[in-house]
């Protein structure tokens, strides 16, 4: 099938993202590689909980003194917010409809950018009122490489969904593109799901003591 | 072809290699690294035998010696043992599925340039300020305490050759899954291709715990970050753990593939169907999983405590079941078959013997309470080179016979090929035999030396008398390499004459586009069940019609060097003499640039559209023969 024919919402395959081999391949790909990265966060999850509340002295803060539900509250709001509305850009691709399809991932990278800007400034906080730091103890590094690659994976899911939008805006959908969207949608997905168990398992048992 | 032309190829040639994503030219890429990591490996093999050939020996100092173990080990199960069995799995699988390439081209190649960048940036340690020297296993109390930039390399090297690893393990399960041709169905998938699969997922959920190890640690060397520093709160165990999950897995990424040029060798030279052929998929699969669930079996001496220790020894254990299977359907595969004994098909006769060795005392070591006797001694040692020399070596010398046909379209000669066989045996068992008694013995491993009149002289010069055997008989293979390939003298499509599986039903070596029309499988075996009716040719599925090929790509290769140029930076923006005034400006500039450089290769590809090319019909017809260009 040839990737660059132009389509009508009519004419526009039902799983557009499966339609030609390479977008098969893609798909399938994708999820594995997904599966890989649920591995890679269960490790980092383990080294965290084995060196949670782990400090040099008792002068150090701990995860009971410094995390506060409001903050993440709002953090976790707006990523599974952001993961309703790339689902709807996904619905848009479906129908061959280019235009609200950019206008709801647009919407998912703003909210997306609102919650790295928390992020942020939470370590801010973190670094500033508590010196909870990388490098204070082993908690701190277990903290921050845990959250921080869940943060980078953020970075790099708003980085793609750009360049996608830039490279693709003249251009219409067609079935070299749409599996391209779709997978970064599976991916922004990941990122949400991965933040609920940061959410429960850093956040709120961490709250527990 | 006249001179001129072939003249002016050579730097045509070398482009085209560094921007090829063709399966069968990324396999002779492979086949050739990974070929010149084991030479490597292997010099520092016989470096160490040396040095432990006679008590109390000074041919190398401690802290070289330390060196040369850590880069024996790491190279050759990284660098030489799993690109190698990459090399046949590129050159192989897609022609047994009857696929025209893998499913992601282009990441087949930034995966081999990937692992080759990390394999170099590992081996320059050599010459920047000394090697690494915590053993292959670099357990952290070791490793953070370590001088010098020796680790850093190993870190960094290691994390940009596991990354090509990930990614050509998910582009073999993609390829497998999606790109099998009508008919091939899972039940008639060879053992080769089955067992490459399976190895694909565990490298899919095995790598990426190491990749988080490596994270930890180079935050902890690099970045100052206290996983590993007990008095900061840090636990060296977690290293154990990480390295274990990933470590054990491995194993299996490398045996599993060897098994499967195994159970190939025997079915064609036994002239039989694979005995068990559903048992030994069903084995092949359960080993994978079992081998997820063993891994602290290498830390009964941690003191995880004895409900632990009993778990895992039982898991371990259990491993030896599936194990057990797929020994016997080999055996009773050539059970009543028309048995020749060519040199791939000695070596799958020596491996069983060898390698079962290997298993047994596996099961020894697997007992906990007796583990604390074998742990860190020869005996370990022993074993390990049973499996992994007895089994995985010994598999690769057997594929590279078996298939260097179809990858270059010559015959190595067999009566070398039969010296390099019996050489190679000989001195393996010479070497490590003798070592399950000198570790029962008590002469602990990785050291660098021993002290006479303890009963360990004589033992100790046999073993190093062996290895030297072997070193003849990988020397005789290069011979025989250089000899067939000067010689070249041409091959048809089954040069073995019995061929059963779809890469022997095409040219040797294939067409770039391998099948001109894909073939119609209506079976196990399928290239022979053509045979047996009479037919010289696979039936096609589909008329002739064009094709669709990928375009070569250099982004690859800027890719995979951007990271190449990060690591330094990374790893020289500390210093180990910073109180001697010691440091170094450029280090992160050149780490920003690395990261710059592989980014923008990143962004060309993702911006820049490549729809590949297509073959035309009329032109496949002119091209009747095949052959590469
Ligand atoms: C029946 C199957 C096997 C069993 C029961 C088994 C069991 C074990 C045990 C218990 C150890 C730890 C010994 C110690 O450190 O005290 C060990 C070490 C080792 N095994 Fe196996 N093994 C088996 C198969 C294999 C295979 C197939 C390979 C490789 C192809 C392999 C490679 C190794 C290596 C490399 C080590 C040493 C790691 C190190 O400490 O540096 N084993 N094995
Ligand atoms: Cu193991």
């Amino acid at each position: 099938m040839d990737t660059q024919e132009k389509f009508t919402s009519r004419t526009w395959p039902e799983s557009p993202e499966k339609t030609t081999l390479e977008g098969k391949n893609k798909f399938l790909g994708f999820w594995l590689f997904l599966g890989g990265e649920t591995v890679l966060f269960a490790s980092l999850f383990a080294t965290y909980l084995a060196l949670k509340d782990k400090v040099p002295g008792s002068d150090h803060y701990l995860a009971i003194d410094m995390y506060e539900l409001p903050l993440v509250f709002i953090m976790t709001m707006l990523l599974l917010t952001s993961s309703l509305t790339s689902v709807y850009a996904m619905y848009h691709m479906k129908n061959y409809n280019f235009q609200k399809m950019k206008i709801w991932l647009v919407v998912t990278i703003g909210l997306g950018l609102a919650f790295l800007g928390f992020e942020i400034y939470e370590f801010y906080h973190y670094v500033h009122e508590y010196e909870h730091t990388f490098t204070s103890s082993a908690f701190g590094s277990a903290f921050y490489t845990l959250v921080g690659f869940h943060g980078a994976h953020v970075v790099v899911g708003l980085g793609w969904f750009i360049l996608l939008l830039i490279r693709n805006t003249n251009r219409g959908l067609n079935l070299y593109n749409a599996p391209k969207f779709f997978v970064a949608s599976l991916y922004w997905h990941f990122i949400d799901v991965v933040w609920v168990f940061i959410f429960t398992v850093v956040y709120l048992m961490g709250m527990v003591g | 072809m006249s001179t001129v032309a072939q003249k002016k190829g050579f730097l045509a040639v070398l482009w085209d290699y560094l921007t090829t994503v063709d399966h069968k030219k990324i396999a002779i890429l492979y086949l050739t690294s990974g070929g010149f990591f084991f030479l490597v490996g292997g010099i520092e093999a016989m470096i160490i035998r040396i040095q432990l050939a006679v008590p109390d020996n000074n041919f190398v100092s401690a802290g070289l010696y330390n060196e040369l173990l850590t880069m024996h080990g790491t190279t050759m199960i990284f660098l030489a043992a799993m690109p190698l069995l990459f090399g046949f799995m590129n050159a192989i699988v897609p022609l047994q599925i009857g696929a025209r390439d893998v499913a992601f081209p282009f990441l087949n190649s930034l995966g081999f340039w990937l692992f080759f960048f990390g394999g170099v940036f590992l081996n320059l340690s050599w010459f920047l300020g000394g090697a690494p020297d915590a053993g292959w296993t670099s357990y952290a109390s070791l490793s953070i305490a370590s001088e010098g930039h020796g680790i850093d390399f190993y870190v960094l090297g290691l994390q940009i050759s596991g990354a090509g690893t990930l990614i050509s393990g998910i582009n073999f399960l993609v390829t497998i899954i999606n790109m099998r041709a009508p008919g091939m169905t899972y039940m008639r998938m060879p053992l080769f291709t089955w067992s490459t699969f399976v190895a694909s997922a565990l490298i899919l959920f095995a790598f990426p715990p190491l990749t988080v190890g490596l994270f930890l640690m180079m935050f902890d060397r690099m970045f100052g970050a206290n996983f590993f520093d007990a008095s900061m709160g840090g636990n060296t165990i977690i290293w154990e753990h990480l390295f274990w999950i990933f470590g054990h897995p491995e194993v299996y990424i490398l045996i599993l593939p060897a098994f499967g040029i195994f159970s190939e060798i025997f079915a064609t030279f036994s002239r039989k169907r694979l005995f068990g052929y559903a048992a030994m998929v069903f084995a092949t699969v359960l080993i994978g999983f079992l081998g997820f669930m063993v891994w602290a079996h290498h830390m009964f001496t941690v003191g995880l405590g004895p409900t632990a220790n009993a778990i895992f020894a039982v898991a371990t254990m259990a491993i030896a079941v599936p194990t057990g299977v797929k020994i016997f359907n080999w055996m009773l595969t050539m059970w009543g078959g028309s048995i020749s004994f060519t040199t791939p098909m000695l070596y799958a006769v020596a491996f069983i013997p060898s390698f079962t060795a290997g298993g047994v005392t596996g099961v020894m070591l697997a007992s906990a309470a007796a583990d604390y006797q074998y742990h860190d001694t020869y005996f370990v040692v022993a074993h390990f080179h049973y499996v992994i020399i007895g089994g995985v070596v010994l598999g690769l010398l057997a594929g590279t016979h078996f298939y260097w046909p179809k990858m270059f379209g010559t015959m190595l000669n067999e009566f070398l090929g039969k010296i390099t066989f019996w050489l190679f045996l000989i001195g393996f068992h010479a070497t490590f035999f003798i070592q399950h008694f000198l570790g029962l013995m008590g002469m602990p491993r990785r050291i660098w030396k021993f002290l006479p009149g303890q009963g360990l002289d004589m033992p100790n010069l046999i073993s190093t008398v062996g290895a030297f055997f072997m070193a003849v008989a990988v020397i005789v293979l290069l011979v025989n390499i250089v000899i067939t390939q000067v010689k070249n003298v041409r091959v048809g499509n089954d040069p073995w004459g019995d061929g059963r599986t779809l890469e022997w039903a095409i040219p040797s070596p294939p067409p770039f586009y391998n099948f001109k029309q894909l073939p119609l499988v209506r079976g196990l075996d399928p290239y022979w069940i053509e045979k047996m009716e009479g037919n010289t040719k696979m039936t096609p599925a589909e008329p002739l019609s064009d094709i669709h090929m990928p375009n070569n790509s250099f982004i690859p290769f800027v890719m995979s060097l951007g990271l190449f140029i990060a690591a330094f930076g990374a790893m020289y923006q500390v210093s180990w003499r910073a109180s001697e005034g010691e440091s170094f400006v450029w280090a992160l500039p050149v780490l920003i640039i690395g990261m710059l450089i592989t980014i923008g290769a990143m962004a060309v590809r993702s911006l820049k559209d490549d729809h590949g090319y297509h073959i035309h019909k009329e032109d496949l017809l002119d091209d009747e023969e095949g052959g590469r260009e």
